[in-house]
């Protein structure tokens, strides 16, 4: 978490948004530094967008209190805001020309006519079109347009710059110029700027500080190098760069074992023998023929040329698939040792042991949790309607092609691959969350059938 | 072969049946007889006469009640119209879907049906029949028509472009003068000179909303003079006039139409 200073040009405390009974944002709080450059980063629908628009004023926060230099702004309307936003799509008035497009919010300013035609120019020399004055907005390309709609947004002179997935609409070339520009802009003009993408490599590209989001929650908030190297979390990790994520267990301090092997690492603080996700970067494993050097050993199934290094998949005598990167190439076939620094190893908390769900009691033999009313082989004697909390482990989860044939119904909504088998993350239809590991392949957005085995569900009595 | 003389043929004789009438009409009004049908030489006299106003004063009368009538109900219903569809176009989709259908149903609703509701509206509430009634029936079968012009610019702008006009310190009032209504500006010019056309061309509810007052516009005239025996001659002329004023305007609104997608495809 960052530290709340009176340098922070926005606030946002405990902020909740929910659109009728869907929750979209859950507590936020971030505080956000005069100049600093903040990327809201996240998979489409963690919300961002949402947040995005709370700052500009475009939607009324549910709960909670956002400040943006030095006053609560929670319920004032956007026009009263001294922020600016780029808009997804531009949104340029298709029936004013360049020159009065930029002109638009000075002019309500009642600003002289003159001094209007000089900022206008000046804007428009900060992102190299001057000239283009009289064109009409249709007549631009997208780049051209992206350039007036920001010219457009600094003019006003904000204290904060909102940019919502600016450059989503512009193809690869463009978009690393317009980063490029972007970072020079924020540079030369020293105003905060908040920038919202779903895209990791352009938030580690132009930013001081990332928040990453996921379903409504913030999940980490770092430096790009802090963000990449410490991810707090598998999702964190899985997003964010190519990765090797396993299931570990903390041995004691700076031990953890992982892929039948036992490493030193740096991580303290856990418990003796707790489960924990570990995170290797693929270009943090060293990769070399001599196996007496090695922590641990593998043969290559696969190798890819990328350009600066190869990237290959090598798999351990143990049954773990692990993605390596190096610039020196070994074939497919051969065995390699392989060696990874104890401060390469990152260790995290896991989130969750087991799913746990509230349920009651239906008779001796049932219970009735989900939505749906499940067979079970021990209710410990517990009185019927009685409220119980229900566990059930990740591997005692069934998946079905054919959503009939299982007792709920669901779509796969996050796949996270831990290195022998894929930790599933499963969205009913009364929207909750069902974990679960297999050894099949299933897709993002797959309409599954789950089902639970009777002798794999445990009550534990409230 | 056969084909390539019967389809054109077969369009000829269509088109012929459908504006042999308004041809006579217009054919006749370039004579001076009084009977229609008799042909006594091209003359332009019940064209001037029409327009000195002497032969028939009520009747230039009627032709200026009809144009007031035509253009305040067009206003007022483009006004109505336009509110009302940057309304339904913020409703949620399925209340937008129930409104829309709502919208449709007067359109679809018999003439005869709207004129004695109207009229027994204006009776039970008390309202004076006259110009006021005239209008408002009229506003109310015109609005829909400009609903239905203005939704589609709605739908092709930018959703963002009214919280751009927000965002760069715009009151929400003059975001809606200043972004929103030059947007839909072609919508609502469309939505005008239908409502116009609608207005002038209407008679079942112009007749059950008048009144008995002497207030007469067009076709109330003309219906009233029908039925006196014998139609004044001077009428051929205006039917041409009027004819031809519409024609204008409907190609006015398809070459607007045809612009539009024109601009749109480039």
């Amino acid at each position: 978490m960052q530290e709340k200073s009176d340098h922070s040009i926005i606030t946002v405390e405990h902020v909740s948004h929910a659109f009728g009974d869907k929750t979209v944002l859950q507590d936020i709080n971030l505080s956000i530094a005069k100049g600093e450059f903040v990327t809201i980063l996240g998979p489409s629908g963690c919300g961002k967008t949402t947040l995005m628009r709370l700052i500009g004023g475009f939607l009324k926060a549910s709960e909670g209190k956002i400040t943006i230099a030095g006053s609560d702004m929670t319920l004032t309307p956007p026009h009263l805001r001294p922020v600016n936003t780029v808009f997804q799509r531009y949104a340029l008035f298709p029936h004013l020309n360049v020159y009065h497009n930029i002109a638009f919010g000075l002019k309500l300013k009642k600003i002289p006519e003159d001094e209007i035609r000089k900022r206008v120019q000046q804007v428009l020399k900060i992102v190299t079109m001057t000239d283009y004055e009289e064109r009409d907005v249709d007549t631009l390309s997208g780049g051209q347009q992206q350039r007036v709609a920001i010219a457009r947004a600094i003019v006003n002179e904000p204290e904060v710059l909102l940019l919502d997935e600016p450059l989503a609409a512009l193809d690869l070339k463009m978009r690393k110029d317009m980063q490029m520009e972007i970072k020079a802009m924020h540079k030369k003009l020293g105003i905060s700027f908040i920038y919202v993408t779903h895209d990791q490599e352009e938030a580690l590209t132009l930013s001081d500080t990332v928040v990453v989001m996921r379903e409504g929650v913030i999940q980490q908030i770092g430096t790009p190098a802090q963000i990449y190297n410490e991810p707090i979390n598998s999702f964190v990790a899985d997003f964010i760069g190519e990765s090797n994520i396993l299931n570990g267990t903390m041995i004691e301090d700076c031990l953890v074992e992982f892929a039948g092997h036992r490493f030193e690492c740096v991580d303290k603080g856990f418990g003796a023998n707790e489960p924990v996700d570990v995170v290797i970067r693929p270009e943090d494993i060293y990769v070399f023929e001599k196996l007496d050097a090695a922590q641990f050993s593998g043969q290559i199934t696969s190798s890819i040329f990328k350009g600066v290094h190869y990237e290959m998949m090598v798999t351990t005598p143990e049954g773990f698939e692990i993605m390596v990167q190096d610039y020196n190439c070994f074939e497919a076939g051969e065995t390699v040792g392989m060696r990874v620094k104890p401060s390469d190893i990152q260790v995290m908390k896991k989130e969750r042991l087991c799913n746990t769900f509230m349920g009651t009691i239906v008779d001796e033999s049932h219970v009735r949790f989900l939505g749906n009313t499940f067979e079970c082989s021990d209710t410990l004697g517990l009185e019927n309607g009685t409220e119980v909390k229900v566990k059930v482990d990740f591997r005692n989860i069934v998946l079905y092609d054919n959503e009939e044939e299982g007792m709920l119904r669901g779509v796969v909504s996050f796949i996270l691959y831990k290195g022998d088998h894929y930790h599933l993350t499963v969205l009913t239809e009364e929207n909750e969350d069902i974990f679960l590991d297999t050894h099949d392949i299933w897709d993002d957005g797959d309409r599954v059938g789950v089902s639970i085995l009777p002798e794999s569900i445990q009550i534990e009595n409230e | 072969m056969i084909k390539k003389i019967l389809a054109p043929s077969y369009l000829g004789l269509l088109l012929v049946m459908l504006y042999a009438p308004i041809l006579i009409i217009i054919l006749f009004s370039f004579t001076e007889a009084k009977v229609l049908g008799n042909w006594t030489g091209f003359s332009l006299k019940l064209y001037a006469s029409l327009f000195e106003g002497g032969v028939t004063h009520s009747l230039s009368r009627a032709l200026w009640n009809t144009l007031i009538i035509g253009l305040t109900a067009a206003f007022l219903s483009t006004v109505l119209g336009t509110i009302a569809a940057i309304g339904i176009f913020n409703l949620q989709p399925r209340a937008q879907k129930a409104i829309k259908m709502v919208n449709v149903i007067p359109m679809l609703n018999p003439d005869i049906i709207t004129a004695i509701s109207l009229f027994l509206l204006f009776v039970s509430i008390g309202i004076s029949q006259g110009y006021t009634t005239v209008i408002l029936a009229h506003v109310t079968f015109c609005t829909p028509y400009v609903v239905l012009s203005v939704l589609p610019r709605l739908y092709r702008m930018n959703p963002s472009l009214y919280e751009a006009a927000l965002d760069l310190g715009a009151t929400p009032f003059l975001a809606l003068r200043k972004v929103m209504l030059p947007e839909l500006k072609p919508g609502m010019i469309s939505g005008f000179i239908l409502a116009f056309t609608l207005s002038i061309d209407d008679f079942v509810v112009t007749l059950f909303t008048i009144g008995n007052e002497g207030l007469e516009t067009i076709s109330t005239y003309i219906y009233a003079d029908a039925r006196k025996g014998g139609l004044t001659p001077e009428l051929r002329p205006l039917s041409a006039l009027i004819f031809i004023t519409v024609l204008v305007l409907l190609i006015i609104i398809n070459q607007r139409a045809v612009k539009k997608t024109n601009t749109k495809t480039i």
